[in-house]
């Protein structure tokens, strides 16, 4: 038996598969976001008819699901790995478990299935229809046809891709805890990358995160975002848009924010992206 | 000729499949039947990538048709012959001449020829693709530029459309229809060339997929439970899962794994909701019952290692999956440990009941004082503080970390919670059961204090959204206010309970005004509130303390929003709900609202035990006698009292008018002591010696004597009659 990928070896060979069918290898984008989906390459590249195939790694950020590092499965800091194709080619599912393979996934071992899985952002203002797929039971990627974002139509349909890393990397090399993955094959743990990362960001995503300057943030990066919608700067005015998704996080994270007003926030970062996204789709007509 | 129509897909989802196939079939039935081909027997069935339905015995050709037009005269003018000819597409030598009795009439004979049956499906199949409706639909690939561009669940990626070996060429979604369809993803790889539509399932078979779902189901029950058999233990049946696993798998083989029997400690129905919900595994049980450390998963291949890697791998899963759900008990059991339940109660606050009806810890408050008046007023036997404390406590455990992480164990866990740190047994039963029943078929609980808080807890919601003007409508049930009421319906009648609704309603609705002063004030509401409670402790349900609660309501200015009708409109609804239960066992509308249109302000147990005697009386002779001569009576009364009945002679009757009045004299004292005393049936048998009475009266008695004071004295006599059927039930509501 051969031995498993590495954390870092099965992101080269995502990134290598991809490549060779035909994607645009990117680099992760470089503000907090919540899930790969939230990069421009996915959320205003799938609007609009222009053909784009793309994939890259994300650092995801989620500060309600720090742990400190106790936590043998959640992380407030982890890596997706995201797949754009747009429009959907034919034959995607074949082309997905092509990429399994290409991590060692053994199909003729393990039992890949699809179990339907809606996917639906209220944040985004987007929905597609998809699955999650299991191997073995477990929840290694989510698979979705975009339908709508920012409140559009996708014209066309994008077919989107994500992988949960450190999960597949943990099934791939049959590891309980995600801070013993190997994450290259020289004897370098995750755990020795990421765990003072996790101790300290938890401690400052529910303890030390200064609230009053986040809401003060919040509003700035409301502010600015419309302010360069105004501008017809979509590509920077989405920027700010992804920082007060993030912010708003943060202080949910903090428990600052009442059930009541969650909702009119959530609600306050799509109306920017929305902002966004009609000033995106106007320019590309 | 054998047909087969298979149109594959990415996969579908499994709660879809079986709704699809029945689609499919209805579908394919209507388009032959609409273009006349005849077919036997039609299957229609699913896999998780495909759709197919295969007709046996489809004619090869539709029967031929001939229709007979009549046209205008054979004199008619040129212009009339012309339109004749126009309409029916044949020339003039075409049409025959009849003779008729008006002369020469030119008739047109259509021939519709018999098409093929290959033609007719290529014409059948697009227009059902097109227009079939699924739950939920996509756009995909390159068409989808357009956004009108073909929908289907998840991409068709092909059509198999076959008339025994040919096959029938169409276009359908841009996809042309041919033979070649995919087997099993692993054992089966690449394209197979279905040869004919008889030999479909045995090639699909071959190539390791299960077309028929009700023999993956099959499979799927008898493995799973010969596995546990081997492993001493038993399969929990679950006829759910089982096909929703079928329709998850083209070739299902069930494993058995294991779990570390340490998560036994945590409670059975959180590990079988883990189980079954999030993996979709089968709960096994040992020979006493209790849940094992074991489970069975469905894979969709026969892996080259026996499934080892596969067991191993949903092992892991599931451990992992328990390890967070024992964290999240562990946790919440340290923390009632520290803290009592009652530690809970505080974040209650903070989660939205209603926007309009306040948090979960108003609607707490309200069920408490309601809970606790339902043991008061006698109507529960159960101590009034302890079914209070009860109804404090009944919505703690939704802000639990168990809870948020397995909603559907609401109850469940807060009783768990209880019984860990000691709480009286009755309480947490009352905290598990309080929402019961959940739905028609659901256990009624039967605890006293389960039942009062229950009562209490759909009472408040039912006054709640009522009184503030949100009932259902028409098919919007958003609140579920109709499975409320019947489980207030329920939970009466099976326990007996005798509440007076209308007074039970007093006090509903005071506790929501003190929700909605608490929210507009927050503060110093003393007065309001002392008023409306002082008005509860009058203690009666009758109309002027209804109006008075209102009054002292509406003076409140924020509670102007409070619907004049919440009385009546909530407790028709209850009633429309007894009605809808009651259907079952043959009572109608109309005999509940024979009742109920003099008993208001009922108590639902008294209404039923009355109903339930009046049924039986309508259903025997004297019943059936006795409602005519009662409707004969009201007819008569009816046109005579438009003008008044005039002023009846001091003279008695004599034959049947004067039996009639002894009669009178003994039944209705009778009857009206009988009701008095809830013997409802006795009161029934007292209204049926009336009926030998009236029916000689009308017999030999005319009530329209030339005599006035006669007359009026009969009349009157009547009056009496209908009047002591009256005390008993609105004979009048009655059909038939």
């Amino acid at each position: 038996m051969t031995k498993p990928l590495s954390f870092q070896s099965m992101i080269l060979a995502l990134q290598n598969y991809w490549g060779s069918h035909g994607c645009v290898i990117l680099q992760p984008y470089d503000v907090e976001v919540g899930a790969g989906t939230f990069h421009p390459a996915t959320t205003l590249r799938s609007l609009g008819d222009a053909h784009w195939n793309a994939c890259y790694v994300q650092p995801s950020r989620r500060p309600s699901d720090g742990r400190y590092g106790e936590n043998p499965n959640r992380l407030q800091h982890y890596y997706q790995f995201q797949v754009i194709l747009k429009p959907s080619p034919p034959d995607l599912i074949g082309l997905y478990l092509g990429s399994l393979d290409a991590i060692g996934v053994d199909r003729a071992k393990h039992d890949i299935r699809f179990v339907e899985d809606d996917w639906e952002s209220p944040t985004l203002g987007a929905w597609g229809l998809g699955w999650e797929v299991w191997c073995d039971g477990m929840e290694v990627s989510q698979f979705t046809y975009f339908q709508q974002v920012a409140g559009h139509d996708c014209a066309p349909v994008a077919g989107e891709l994500t992988y949960g890393l450190e999960r597949l990397a943990m099934y791939i090399q049959g590891v309980e805890n995600v801070y013993d993955l190997a994450y290259n094959d020289a004897g370098v743990t995750y755990g020795e990358v990421f765990l003072k990362n996790e101790q300290q960001f938890s401690a400052y995503n529910f303890e030390h995160a200064n609230t009053e300057k986040l809401f003060q943030h919040f509003k700035d990066a409301s502010e600015e975002c419309r302010a360069l919608v105004a501008q017809k700067l979509p590509l920077p005015a989405y920027d700010q848009a992804i920082k007060a998704s993030h912010l708003f996080n943060l202080l949910n994270a903090r428990g600052v924010i009442s059930v009541a007003e969650r909702q009119a926030y959530i609600g306050r970062v799509r109306d920017l992206v929305k902002a966004v996204a009609d000033c995106w789709v106007e320019q590309a007509q | 000729m054998k047909f087969l129509l298979e149109l594959l897909s990415e996969e579908i989802p499994a709660r879809m499949q079986a709704a699809a196939a029945e689609q499919l079939r209805t579908r394919f039935v209507d388009a032959l039947k609409a273009a006349g081909l005849a077919h036997g027997a039609v299957t229609a069935d699913a896999t998780p990538r495909r759709l197919w339905l295969i007709a046996d015995d489809v004619a090869a050709a539709s029967e031929g048709s001939a229709e007979e037009v009549k046209g205008p005269a054979a004199t008619a003018p040129a212009q009339a012959i012309e339109g004749f000819l126009k309409k029916t597409g044949l020339t003039r030598a075409q049409l025959e001449e009849r003779e008729t009795p008006k002369g020469v009439v030119l008739f047109a004979v259509i021939r519709r020829e018999g098409r093929p049956a290959a033609d007719i499906l290529a014409e059948a199949i697009p227009q059902i693709v097109r227009e079939f409706a699924w739950p939920k639909s996509m756009r995909w690939g390159v068409a989808s530029q357009s956004t009108a561009s073909p929908r289907w669940v998840r991409p068709l990626t092909g059509i198999v459309a076959l008339l025994d070996g040919d096959v029938v060429a169409c276009e359908a979604h841009g996809i042309t229809s041919g033979r070649d369809t995919r087997g099993h993803r692993i054992h089966a790889p690449g394209v197979l060339g279905i040869i004919s539509a008889a030999t479909y399932l045995e090639q699909l078979r071959s190539a390791r997929v299960l077309a028929s779902s009700a023999e993956r189901r099959q499979i799927i029950a008898t493995r799973a439970a010969e596995l546990a058999a081997e492993a001493g233990l038993s399969l929990i049946p679950d006829d759910g899962l089982v096909a929703e696993n079928a329709g998850l798998t083209e070739w299902p083989v069930p494993l058995l794994g294991r779990f570390d029997p340490a998560f036994l400690s945590v409670p059975r129905e959180v590990i079988v909701l883990t189980m079954r919900t999030n993996q979709k595994y089968f709960a096994l049980a040992d020979q006493n019952g209790v849940l094992a450390p074991a489970f069975i998963c469905v894979a969709n291949l026969e892996a080259n290692d026996g499934g080892a890697a596969i067991r191993a791998g949903n092992e892991r899963v599931l451990s992992a999956r328990l390890s967070d759900a024992r964290f999240f008990w562990e946790q919440d059991v340290a923390f009632v440990k520290a803290h009592g339940l009652e530690g809970f109660l505080p974040k209650l606050n903070d989660i939205v009941f209603h926007e309009k009806l306040g948090t979960l810890a108003d609607k707490v408050e309200r069920v408490a004082a309601l809970a606790k008046w339902m043991c008061e007023s006698g109507a529960v036997p159960a101590d009034p503080a302890q079914a209070e404390a009860a109804a404090r406590l009944a919505k703690a455990d939704l802000v639990s970390a168990t809870v948020g992480e397995f909603p559907e164990l609401q109850g469940q866990i807060g009783c768990y919670l209880a019984l860990a740190i000691g709480t009286d047994p009755a309480i947490a039963d009352a905290l598990r059961d309080h929402y019961k029943p959940a739905g028609q078929g659901d256990d009624v609980p039967t605890a006293p204090m389960s039942v009062a808080v229950a009562l209490a807890d759909k009472l408040d919601t039912l006054v709640g959204f009522f009184a503030l003007g949100m009932p259902p409508t028409g098919s919007k049930d958003p609140f579920a206010l109709r499975r409320c009421a019947l489980g207030l319906v329920a939970l009466i009648l099976s326990n007996e309970i005798r509440l007076n609704l209308l007074l039970a309603g007093n006090h509903a609705l005071v506790a929501v005004a003190g929700s909605l002063m608490r929210r507009h004030y927050r503060h110093d509401l003393r007065d309001a509130n002392n008023r409306l409670l002082s008005l509860l402790k009058l203690d009666r349900s009758d109309l002027d303390i209804q109006t008075q609660i209102l009054m002292a309501l509406q003076e409140a200015p924020f509670t102007g929003s409070i619907n004049d009708d919440v009385y009546l409109s909530v407790l028709d609804f209850i009633v429309d709900r007894f009605a809808f239960q009651q259907r079952e066992s043959g009572i109608t509308w109309d005999l509940i609202n024979a009742v109920f249109s003099i008993d208001a302000g009922p108590d639902l147990v008294r209404l039923l035990t009355r109903v339930k005697a009046l049924q039986a009386f309508v259903e025997t002779a004297d019943g059936t006698n006795l409602l005519a001569g009662y409707k004969r009576a009201a007819n008569i009364l009816k046109a005579a009292e438009k003008d008044g009945i005039g002023q009846p002679a001091v003279s008695t009757g004599d034959g049947a008018e004067a039996a009639l009045a002894a009669a009178l004299d003994v039944a209705l004292p009778t009857a009206t002591a009988a009701v008095a005393e809830e013997r409802f049936t006795d009161a029934m048998a007292a209204l049926a010696t009336l009926r030998a009475p009236v029916d000689a009266f009308f017999e030999s008695v005319m009530v329209n004597d030339p005599d006035p004071g006669i007359r009026a004295r009969r009349l009157a006599l009547l009056a009496r009659f209908r009047d002591a059927v009256h005390g008993v039930a609105d004979f009048s509501k009655i059909e038939g």
